[in-house]
């Protein structure tokens, strides 16, 4: 009965986003006064049958009700029930009802609360919105129900594939989800603003929240993402420049230079056409990551998540999405007025400069993602790598990373940098300081040595406009940005330090050998067999000492997973302070002829990364930031709302 | 004053569109690409390698390049006895072995016991066994794990290239292929 009352819901949903569409479209067109009443009820409860529907495959999962397929293809009896739990989106089907579960509920939070627009621009939103869950909609019916019943159930699920069934990637998909939807929205609140021609401040600030909050899991997505990659896969890497991994960070890109330019438009009414275009920039790079993602065109270590056909209709959807809105950008966009004017040095300045990095950086990694194909479709297979991605990247984030440091000082409009010249010196100083310092006592590469220099410059610049300030009287979005500008110059710092200090050891070892690695002091003391829920593994216990301290025994394992039989490695981590020591465990070593049993040796491999954590530690400091913004921004727009009602009210008590 | 706006500027707003059309080309041609999207070895197309690897087990003999030129194509399956899904291919392999297609394997960084332990559980569809500790003839020829499986022709080029665990489905496809090669 769930399968089929979730079925039913869904379909219910479609329907009545069919009819948000037509609604909108007619009313728009002034064919029925009547219908515009309907668009906001419709779109709330839209929203809410599609999380009913996405609540009962949640339920069968939990239960690991066999006789639905997708339970029974992707789902155990025997798994632990969080994975289970996470089996829900760990799959094609399940992840698509989680996105349009989660569109459907972000259209009907904007028609619940959104009064700042004009009703002709919401109802424009609204119908866009619509539109694009629509494709999602006929997707999931017509070709990937995750509702459909098998004849006969099957005795046992065929399990999750093992490198997925992990805390951070249960968890993984639904944030970089979040954030996808997130700027669906505001694409919609783009078309919706083109179609009506009502690209102003109003617009900016309606749909600044949606961009901030999907920036935020967006940020915290690619930052987890980047965590799980390093210590999952067991590579001590934590970016590949894999194909996927672009694809989360080409939203990503696009969003924070929306984030920037949105802000501008906002406060200043100027950079109108590109605000829009970054908005459907940004929601078209999150369907080109899907895309990218799930058609497998592309090889990638995420290969799991792979399939042409799927591939096939996410391109169908992407070309009618992104087209009709490019094409529509095209044939409105020369009707959307320049908006205010700006000086070169202004604060509006530095966000063009940063827009046109992020842009630029935008487009360097879509090309290095998509050269592949390119080269293929002409004869010739290569693959591109962190030789290309890291200096073309720099080329562009190394200018940007210095406007970072100077923008936020600058007024609006325009002003002078001697003005704020005395305020620069101290982090310039600092940064030829540390340029200079990390010269001298070290020899490594260009790219981490800039890094090492800009990080100290950076971390003291970001605090800056803290300066002068009342701390209680700073607004929430001032100390967003702070937060968010000191987390980009930890995170650079660890990045710098992770790529300029890292030290690797592969070994063979007998139980009772030592290994040295940086300051560490590493022991073998046993290889020992040990079972968990749904696999059994190999774990080595070493007795690890930090420059002669206590010994922290880590636990790297080598597990063997039996539905689907698969092998991965649990890389063992032990942090410090001041960086972290990475153990894998790679099996036993083939023995020498002639030896004797009992001698067996096991192939170790130990990494000591310097400040590393303070990569991702970054990456939350990021995120961090863009909540406060959120909290700032709604607060205050909640604030507005609060004091019109009272006016309001007043008005009426008065009798006026 | 309301002169319009002066047109080099219009293109540029259709550039995004162009581009986008671009993009969706490319793909489309990436998507309906014929041929397979896996990282293939360089080595297609080129001759095997010189080598001669000692016996892996005192069962069968070991394998060296010339006796994959004797006229007919062959199978080489480079597998191990503590990988996992060498096990869950074996009756595939026994099930082209029954078919009458020869089948040299290459063991890789294995133990002699560990391989007739592994082959008197999951079967021996092996005509020859060449013991690889190094992985210097997997290097060799391209492969980068194991399983994987090629079709070897008569005079000892390779042909195709099978990564991964050769499932029920890929039998009739490996099949096919030794009858391209003869």
């Amino acid at each position: 009965m769930i399968a089929e009352l979730g079925l039913a819901s869904l379909w219910l949903a479609a329907a009545l986003a069919v009819l948000q569409l037509v609604a909108a479209g007619l009313w728009l067109r002034g064919k029925s006064e009547a219908l515009g009443g309907v668009i906001r009820p419709v779109a709330v409860t839209q929203g809410l049958l599609a999380l009913l529907a996405f609540a009962a495959l949640v339920l069968l999962f939990c239960r690991t009700d066999l006789s639905v397929k997708l339970v029974a293809l992707n789902s155990h009896s025997a798994k632990p029930f969080i994975y289970k739990l996470a089996g829900t989106w760990g799959n094609h089907e399940g992840s698509m009802l989680l996105w349009v579960m989660v569109m459907g509920l972000a259209g009907g939070f904007v028609a619940l609360v959104e009064r700042r627009l004009s009703d002709r621009m919401l109802a424009a939103t609204l119908g866009w919105q619509a539109f694009v869950s629509l494709g999602f909609y006929a997707f999931l019916l017509f070709s990937s129900n995750p509702f459909e019943r098998l004849d006969s159930a099957p005795p046992e699920g065929q399990g999750l594939n093992p490198l997925l069934q992990d805390i951070g990637l249960a968890f993984h998909p639904p944030t970089l989800y979040l954030g996808y939807v997130g700027l669906s929205v505001a694409f919609s609140f783009a078309i919706g603003a083109l179609v009506t021609r009502e690209v102003g401040p109003a617009f900016a600030r309606a749909m600044r929240p949606w961009v901030l909050g999907a920036w935020i899991f967006l940020t915290i997505g690619i930052t987890a993402g980047s965590y799980w990659a390093y210590y999952e896969l067991g590579w001590g890497g934590w970016w590949f420049w894999d194909p996927v991994e672009n694809a989360s960070l080409m939203p990503w890109l696009a969003a924070t230079a929306l984030l920037h330019s949105v802000s501008v438009l906002a406060a200043r009414d100027a950079l109108r056409a590109w605000t829009v275009m970054l908005g459907v920039v940004a929601f078209s790079m999150s369907m080109v990551g899907t895309f990218l993602v799930r058609s497998g065109i592309l090889t990638s270590v995420h290969a799991f998540a792979v399939d042409p056909e799927r591939g096939t209709f996410i391109l169908a959807l992407l070309a009618i999405n992104i087209g009709g809105a490019l094409a529509l950008f095209g044939l409105r966009a020369s009707s959307v007025t320049e908006g205010k004017r700006f000086a070169a040095v202004s604060r509006e300045g530095a966000l063009v400069l940063n827009n046109v990095a992020l842009s630029a950086i935008l487009g360097i990694v879509l090309f290095g993602t998509l050269y592949p194909l390119l080269a293929e479709a002409m004869g010739a297979k290569v693959s591109v790598g962190p030789p290309y991605f890291n200096p073309m990247s720099a080329l562009f984030a190394v200018p940007m990373l210095l406007v970072l440091a100077v923008g936020p000082l600058l007024r609006w409009k325009t002003d002078r940098l001697a003005r704020i010249r005395w305020e620069i010196v101290v982090p310039v100083l600092i940064g030829i300081a540390a340029a200079i310092g990390v010269a001298a006592f070290a020899r490594i590469n260009v790219l981490p040595w800039i890094g090492l220099a800009l990080a100290p410059m950076l971390a003291v610049a970001s605090v800056l406009p803290l300066r002068g300030r009342n701390p209680r009287r700073t607004p929430f979005a001032v100390w967003g940005m702070v937060v968010a500008h000191f987390g980009i110059a930890v995170s650079l710092f660890g990045m710098a330090s992770e790529s300029a200090f890292s030290q690797e050891k592969l070994v063979a070892a007998r139980v009772g050998d030592s290994v040295e690695i940086g300051p560490w002091h590493v022991t073998l003391r046993a290889v020992q067999p040990v079972a968990g829920p749904n696999w059994t593994a190999l774990e080595a216990v070493l007795d690890a000492r930090y420059a002669g301290n206590a010994a922290q025994t880590v636990r790297p394992q080598s597990r063997n997973f039996w539905a689907p039989p698969q092998q991965t490695s649990e890389a063992a981590l032990h942090t410090r302070w001041n960086g972290q020591l990475y153990a894998v465990l790679g099996g036993e070593a083939p023995l020498a002829s002639g030896a004797k049993p009992g001698d067996a040796r096991w192939q170790l491999r130990l990494w000591w990364k310097p400040f590393a954590p303070l990569i991702w530690l970054g990456g939350g400091l990021i995120a961090l930031g863009g909540l406060l913004a959120l909290i700032g921004r709604v607060a205050a727009d909640v604030r507005r709302l609060v004091a019109k009602d009272k006016i309001a009210w007043r008005r009426m008590r008065q009798g006026r | 004053m309301n002169a319009p706006a002066p047109p080099p500027r219009r293109w540029v707003i259709w550039l995004p569109l162009i581009l986008f059309a671009a993009f969706v080309a490319l793909v489309l041609v990436g998507l309906f690409r014929p041929a397979p999207r896996e990282v293939e070895s360089a080595m297609i197309g080129k001759p095997l390698p010189q080598f001669a690897l000692r016996p892996a087990t005192d069962i069968r003999p070991g394998l060296e390049t010339a006796d994959f030129r004797q006229g007919r194509p062959r199978l080489l399956n480079v597998f191990a006895s503590w990988c996992v899904p060498c096990a869950v291919e074996a009756p595939q392999l026994a099930e082209l072995a029954r078919r009458g297609v020869p089948i040299d394997g290459v063991a890789i960084r294995d133990r002699k016991a560990d391989v007739e332990a592994f082959l008197a559980r999951h079967g021996n569809p092996f005509d020859r066994i060449g013991a690889d500790d190094v992985s210097s003839v997997q290097m060799g020829i391209g492969s980068s794990g194991v399983p994987e499986t090629f079709v070897v022709d008569g005079k000892g080029v390779i042909r195709y290239q099978h990564i991964g665990e050769i499932r029920k489905e890929h039998v009739p496809l490996l099949l096919e292929k030794l009858r391209q090669a003869e």
